[in-house]
Formats: structure tokens, sequence, C-alpha cells
């Protein structure tokens, strides 16, 4: 196994004083690392399985003396969860769709067709990367509300996520990134196959693509299920609120325990998703920084 | 002769009228492709920026129809005591994230990169408070907090220390905002810079310790100039979204106490969606819109003449 010499040299910890410099600086930053990442997800999993007084015991028990691990069950029903992770599956996951059907054909097009005009449209679109979130806040609120054109209110409607978040620069500038590195000439071969030019995206761009399409993919649905402000603005009908409006709702009137149970339940999915994922998440979040 | 030249004349047009065709088809292709585009960023990003500028000008709420008011709307902001308190809260919140934000997490990726076990567990360990929604972490930490029984004064009185006020004292209660929101979000940096340290070239590091450089001299004339690129670019999103702080505000403390953490988001929304005043909240906007434009115009200007 042969790695890049880095800040100190191979020469340096090969020596003994080196090696224990090494083990002792890896045992510190283990133990930190435990303490700062691992542990306060441990206090949060046996803290909702303590019993109420042990929960506000002082000083805490490390270990729970009785455990109850009903309560997840029962933040499950008390809390109504089932239908705030309904909510918040159909969000997240319709906010990938729409994004996929959105940005997908229009970065195709920007890239590979460069239409008239295409260079103008593709700056406006960044431009809008530039602009802080909070300046579109309360006028996409209002637009939401009375969409024009169509005239419809969109307000604890799960397309007054989708659609906002279609409109989404960073997508657009992965994806023609990753499509402007296709070769011209392997889409020029099918062309001369007499394939038209959907057909081109839908049988040789999108098969070419699947790993950019993960990560995009993967980026939606990790910022869809984490947001906050925007359906906290969107979904004021308890009914149709998504997991993280709805759990800020009802924590002040939740015994801790249960609130608790409840926090470990809603994080779940997204931990789950980032093991299995893991090597996708941590590519999107290098791709739109180091090479820009 | 004229057949030929006819002959010739019909074979030259063809293909210049099949290319025009061609491309032709082809914008029409490419355009209809974008059209899904072109409507959603026009009805969610481009129009409200318009409309936002608009609304700064205008009394809005959702009984009456707008009316123009000129500087009305600035004029209460200014008039308001909490407009100042916001911006000072803000900025105290924007300042000790970077101080914690920006060298926590590059402190961390130096040092990760030097070693050279458990490296998976490291990165997810540093990663995973990011997958956490938001307000989980925020709810999570409240507890923490909790200046009884809380996970933090019980740690400080275990090693012999008093316990502190932080979210119930105006003097403690942003730095334990800050603290969160590091937790939360240190990770996506460190990764970041991470991932840049492990492009810079042995042969620097090399060659810098024959010229006898120590391991400080390597830190700041190898490292950081490497990778300064990312460093740079990294602090103005930084200072973009930390100016834009709302959740940790709204779930953890409402702004309080005594107002201690009310910042420039929590404001608008409070403009908006408590008082429906819209104007006003699309005025305050406007101006962190300006504010963070000046910044970064200036910022992106003296950091390319150094280059």
């Amino acid at each position: 196994m042969s790695s890049t010499r880095t800040l100190v040299s191979p020469a340096a910890l090969r020596s003994p004083r080196g090696k224990a410099l090494y083990w002792l600086v890896f045992g510190l930053v283990l133990v930190v690392f435990l303490l700062a990442f691992v542990f306060p997800l441990y206090w949060a999993v046996t803290g909702a399985m303590k019993s109420p007084v042990e929960l506000a015991r002082t000083p805490p028990s490390v270990v729970p003396e009785t455990w109850f691990p009903e309560t997840f069950w029962q933040a499950w029903q008390e809390l109504d969860l089932s239908r705030y992770f309904l909510n918040t599956f159909i969000v997240a996951g319709g906010a990938v769709l729409v994004q996929l059907a959105v940005c997908v054909p229009a970065a195709y097009a920007l890239s590979k067709l460069r239409p008239v005009l295409g260079n103008a449209i593709l700056g406006l679109m960044l431009a809008t990367l530039m602009l802080p979130a909070s300046a579109l806040l309360v006028p996409t609120y209002l637009t939401i509300a009375d969409v024009p054109l169509l005239g419809v209110n969109l307000l604890n409607n799960p397309a007054g996520i989708w659609l906002p978040a279609a409109a989404s620069a960073f997508n657009i500038y992965l994806l023609k990134r990753f499509f402007d590195e296709i070769p011209g000439e392997l889409l020029e071969a099918a062309r001369m196959d007499g394939a038209g030019p959907v057909r081109v995206l839908i049988s040789i761009v999108l098969p070419i693509s699947r790993p950019i399409l993960a990560v995009v993919s993967i980026l939606a649905l990790v910022t869809a299920w984490k947001d906050f402000i925007w359906p906290l603005l969107v979904f004021s009908d308890p009914n149709e609120q998504t997991l993280s409006v709805a759990l800020e709702r009802v924590a002040p009137d939740t015994a801790l325990n249960v609130l608790t149970a409840g926090l470990v339940l809603a994080s779940i999915p997204m931990i789950v998703l980032f093991l299995i994922f893991q090597r996708q998440i941590l590519a999107g979040l290098t791709a739109g920084s180091l090479k820009g | 002769m004229f057949l030929r030249s006819s002959g010739e004349l019909s074979a030259a047009a063809a293909p210049g009228r099949g290319r025009w065709r061609r491309k032709l088809s082809e914008n029409l292709t490419a355009y209809g492709l974008l059209a899904a585009a072109l409507v959603v960023f026009a009805l969610f990003s481009w129009w409200p920026l318009i409309r936002g500028v608009l609304l700064s000008f205008q009394q809005v709420d959702f009984v009456n129809p707008p009316t123009w008011v000129g500087f009305d709307n600035f004029e209460r902001l200014f008039n308001d005591p909490l407009f100042g308190a916001a911006w000072r809260n803000t900025l105290l919140f924007t300042g000790l994230a970077l101080l914690l934000g920006f060298a926590v997490p590059f402190l961390t990726a130096v040092v990760l990169n030097e070693l050279r076990h458990a490296r998976s567990f490291f990165r997810i360990a540093v990663y995973l408070p990011v997958m956490l929604p938001p307000v989980v972490t925020a709810l999570l930490w409240k507890w923490f907090y909790n200046p009884g029984p809380g996970l933090f004064n019980e740690g400080l009185r275990a090693v012999g220390l008093s316990g502190l006020s932080w979210l119930d004292s105006s003097s403690t209660a942003m730095i334990s905002l800050v603290l969160v929101s590091t937790w939360a979000n240190m990770g996506s940096t460190t990764l970041i810079y991470l991932a840049a340290l492990q492009t810079i070239p042995g042969e620097l590091y090399e060659a810098a310790e024959l010229d006898g450089a120590s391991l400080w001299r390597r830190l700041v004339h190898v490292t950081i100039p490497q990778t300064r690129f990312v460093l740079l670019v990294l602090l103005l999103l930084q200072v973009v979204a930390t100016m834009q702080v709302f959740t940790e505000p709204y779930v953890m403390t409402g702004g309080g106490p005594e107002d201690a953490t009310v910042t420039v988001l929590l404001l608008l929304y409070r403009y908006a969606f408590y008082y429906n005043d819209f104007g006003t909240a699309s005025a305050l906007s406007l101006l962190l819109f300006v504010v963070l434009g000046i910044f970064s115009a200036t910022y992106v200007r003296l950091t390319r003449t150094r280059s």
C-alpha cells in the first residue's frame, strides 16, 4: 500500500518516537471523536429507553438501570409518527422525482443540443446560486399561495415543496458538467443510426449517467428530508406536516423520554441512507466544491 | 450545360437547407426539453426575485390589494429596536461560527489526513451529524443544554466544574447556538478539506523539509497555500449560510432570552408570519441580500487581487 507523503514524513513515523507520537495522537483523536460524535447519539438512544424518573435524575446514569425499549413504540403511536413519516416520504420522494424530471432534460439540452440563447439561460439559472435562500422566502411563499397563470394555492400541498425544489441551479450545474464530459462522437454515432435527441438521451445518456443521477437523487432526498423552514411555511395544516415541522410543534407538550425516542426514530432513515450510500453522498459533497 | 448547372445548384442548395432544418429541429427539441425548467425557474426563482424587490416598497397582506408606500417599510425597520439587535446578533453568530466552523474543521482534516488507521470510522463519525435533520439536532441539544440534568452540565459537574446557564442566559445563549451549528455542520467542511489535502503533491512537503522547515512552517507555507482556493470558497459560503441562521434560534430559544438570539431571518419570519407584514419582511430580506451581495463582491475582489 503506497500513499502520498503528507505533512509528516514516513521516515519520521518509522522512528520509535514517531510511532509513539502517532499512536498517542491516534488515541486522542479516537477518544475525542467518540465523545464528540458517537456519545451524543448514544445518550439520545439510551435516554429514550430510561424511565422518566431516571431520565430526570442528577447525576445521570450512563447506562440505563432499567430498560424501556417500548418507549419507541409509545412515541410512534403517541406522536402519530407514521403519518409524518409518510408525509415526509411523499414530500422528499416527490421532490427527487420532480427535480430529475425537470433538471435532467434541461441540463442535457444545454449541454448537448446547445440551443440559441442557451448560454444566456444557463447564466440566468446559475445566477440564482448567488441568491441567499432568504431573499426568495417571502415572495416564493406568496407565489405558492397563488401561483401565477395557474391560479392555484399550493399551500398544504406537497407540490408547494416539489416545484420550488425543481428550480435547482446546483442540479443543473452538476448534471450539465457531467454531460459535457460525455464524448460527442458517442452521441453522434447514435444520431447516424437515426436516433433523435430524445432517444439519445433515454438510451445512451441516462445509462451512462447513472453515477451522477445517483448523487443528484440522494442529495435531493437528503435536502428535502432535512428541510425545516420551507415546510414550516407551506404546511400549516398539522395533518400535512413533515417530521421536522411536526416534531418541533409537539415538542413542548411531550414527555422527554417519548420526545427523545421520536427524535431517534426520525434520525434513522437518514443515518441508514448515509451508511448505504456513503460513497455517493461524499462524492456529491466534493463534486460541487473542488472542481468548481 | 444548363441541365448540369441546374443540378449542381440544387445539389449545393440541399445540404444548406437540410442543415438549417436540422438546426431548427434541434432547437425546438432543446426548448421542449428546457420547457419545464424554464417554467419552474420563472415561477419560483426569477419572478420571486423581482417580486421581492417590488414587495419591499408595497404594503402587502392577504386581505387588501397591495399599495405602494415608497420607503415606509424601510423606515419601519430602522425604527424597530429589534432591527439593530437582529443584525448585531446575526453578526455575532456569524463571527463565532467562523471562528469555530472554519478553524475546527480545517485542523480536524489536517490531523485526519495524517492518521492511516480507522479512516472509515472517522469519516462516518464526523459526517453523521450532517445527516440528522436540523430540528432533531436542535431538540436533542436543547435537552443536552438543560441546566439541571442536561448532558453538558452533568459533564462539567463530573469534572468538578459548575454548570452553565447555556440557553437560559443572554450572555451564553448565542455561543450555545454556535456550538450546535458547528457540531451539526462541520462534517461537510471537514471532508471537503480532507479531499483537498489529499491532492497536495508529496514532493512539496519533501522539498520544504529538506529546506529545514518545521512542522508548523510546512503547515503555513505548503498546506494552507495549496488549499487556499477551497479555504476561500468555503469561507464565503459559510458567511452566507450563517448570516441566514434560522432553525437553531427558532427551535431552541425562540429568539430569547431577552431577544439575545433574534437573528435577521428570525425577525423576517416574525414580520411575515406573525404580523402578516410581507412588505416589511421583504424589505428586510432585500437588505440582507444587498449586504451579502456587497460582502461577496468585496470578498471576491480582495481575494482575487491577492492571488
